[in-house]
């Protein structure tokens, strides 16, 4: 079964059935050895015990970028291939994206009380991390304000390349604002280089949370699906004047 | 006339007329100025400091607040969909109007820095830095800001959610205005790299807004 | 299994809660938004509104 063929959206619900499964015991599984291997792990020499935040904290900054991809790979099939599941994915990850965002400046905010001494610091990874929370803020707005759903997939797919053509500018000007107003050093995850003990349980909590990314993406879209069928129906009903 | 000076002699004539939003735009700038100080205290030494951000944030939100009109009052009486109808390309029309509206309601408030800076006891060089960031910035707010004032032409009340979409995307401008106005004045960094930066911004934003923005019109009008 | 988690224990705790319970969050809306859907779907064919690929597997 190619692509092509999933883009038929019973298709799709058939094929989700029988991967969902699958995915769930993955993800469940990749965070039992996450978990696991992160209680083990070392204190680091400079962040002590705190370094376990890390474990949570970046793979959603992975994630949070992540999502943003999967955005602009779904606005390009919208406007560009017309693929009809693509304005589903690109909705169905939007909520998704924010949430990881999110969990990165909280557990993000909460590492650095201990480090900085502050919960809030304006350091150029978390404030740009901040704007891309605000983005996301925007494409879930344009998501809700518009009310066709095809009008507002391109619409959003439109935002969604902008975003991805600013992000890495945003990303430059904020560290280069950054380093302007904060001439010292900010700490370095655990020195020059990340040791293994350490490097090790950040790879599979991120696999685990890129589990649970596709787990919940997944079920979204087909939610998002069957949302769409229930619309159709009331449309025709309506129509039909019953 | 060309069509393309055509089109852009109508929106600066509509802009200018009273409704149109020109002379708003630097009347908003003005009282947000005047707001800062009653917010911050009256130490010129501080607004002296300070003063080259309060004019960039208050250009910015004065522009934005224009922004609104871009399309929308074309779109309310039905002359968007005859301009979309004519033989120019629709990136070339959204680039006339985007100029049409920076000369009517960016430009002005470039010209106002100067009486500006006088509140805010800014020197010579620090106001000449702000007019000329400004100068340049201006444009790059303008072309960022009509693709968002494009993806909320349908929607009513879309001026709040067009801030919404926009603002995080001037953010480098802001930033590289800023710090060049600021350079100029306070030293030791030179003025020259952020104010290329900035240059390289505005550049980058003639091209990427009036696509976008076409896009989103042609893609929000059917 | 005792973890010595520090003088910051607290924060760590925070976070991992945190996460957990925004993850649970997610998982929670898309069951019970899975679950509206498919309600509203079975009630609407209930009441004779079905999808015209359906009504042609009938037939």
């Amino acid at each position: 079964m190619t692509i092509i063929d999933l883009a038929n959206p019973s298709r799709f619900l058939a094929f989700t059935a029988r991967v969902l499964p699958w995915l769930v015991a993955a993800t469940v599984c990749a965070f039992a050895v996450g978990l696991y291997l992160a209680a083990l792990a070392p204190d680091d020499y400079q962040q002590g015990a705190t370094v376990k935040i890390m474990f949570i904290h970046v793979p959603n900054a992975w994630l949070a970028m992540f999502c943003w991809t999967v955005m602009t790979v779904a606005a390009l099939g919208t406007l560009v291939w017309r693929h009809p599941l693509a304005d589903v994915a690109a909705k169905a990850a939007a909520p998704l994206g924010a949430a990881f965002t999110f969990l990165c400046l909280l557990t993000g905010s909460l590492w650095g009380r201990p480090m900085w001494g502050t919960y809030w610091v304006w350091d150029g990874r978390l404030t740009s991390v901040l704007v891309l929370f605000l983005m996301y803020l925007g494409v879930l707005a344009l998501w809700r304000t518009v009310e066709d759903p095809s009008r507002a997939a391109r619409a959003v797919a439109i935002l969604t390349l902008v975003g991805a053509i600013n992000l890495p500018i945003i990303k430059f000007s904020v560290d280069w604002w950054a380093t302007l107003h904060q001439p010292a050093s900010v700490l370095r995850l655990g020195g020059p280089t990340i040791h293994r003990s350490i490097l090790v349980p950040l790879l599979v909590m991120g696999l685990a949370f890129m589990l649970l990314f596709l787990t919940l993406h997944l079920a979204a879209m087909r939610n998002e699906i069957l949302r769409r069928r229930v619309r159709t129906l009331r449309l025709m009903q309506a129509q039909a004047g019953a | 006339m060309t069509n393309v000076a055509a089109l852009l002699m109508r929106d600066m004539r509509l802009a200018v007329r009273l409704g149109g939003g020109a002379p708003i735009g630097v009347l908003f700038f003005l009282i947000v100025v005047t707001l800062m100080p009653f917010a911050l205290g009256p130490d010129l030494a501080l607004l002296r400091r300070i003063g080259p951000a309060i004019l960039w944030l208050g250009a910015l939100l004065a522009s934005l607040l224009a922004l609104d009109r871009l399309f929308a009052a074309d779109h309310e009486d039905g002359s968007l969909d005859l301009i979309l109808m004519s033989r120019l390309p629709l990136e070339v029309t959204v680039a006339v109007k985007a100029l049409a509206h920076w000369l009517t309601t960016g430009l002005p408030l470039v010209i106002a820095v100067p009486v500006l800076a006088l509140f805010l006891d800014l020197e010579p060089r620090a106001m000449a830095a702000v007019a000329l960031t400004l100068l340049v910035g201006t444009p790059a707010l303008t072309c960022i800001g009509a693709m968002g004032a494009a993806l909320a032409v349908t929607l009513r009340r879309g001026g709040l959610i067009l801030a919404v979409l926009v603002l995080p995307l001037t953010i480098p401008v802001l930033i590289f205005g800023v710090a060049a106005a600021n350079a100029a004045v306070v030293g030791p960094m030179p003025f020259g790299p952020p104010f290329t930066i900035l240059c390289a911004l505005s550049l980058i934003s003639f091209v990427i807004g009036p696509f976008a923005a076409a896009a989103a019109l042609r893609h929000g009008l059917d | 299994m005792i973890l010595d988690l520090g003088p910051y224990a607290g924060f760590i705790v925070v976070a991992y809660a945190a996460a957990l319970a925004v993850v649970a969050a997610l998982i929670a809306w898309i069951v019970a938004d899975h679950r509206a859907q498919q309600r509203t779907l079975k009630d609407l064919e209930a009441r004779g509104i079905g999808r015209r690929s359906a009504a042609k597997e009938v037939a």
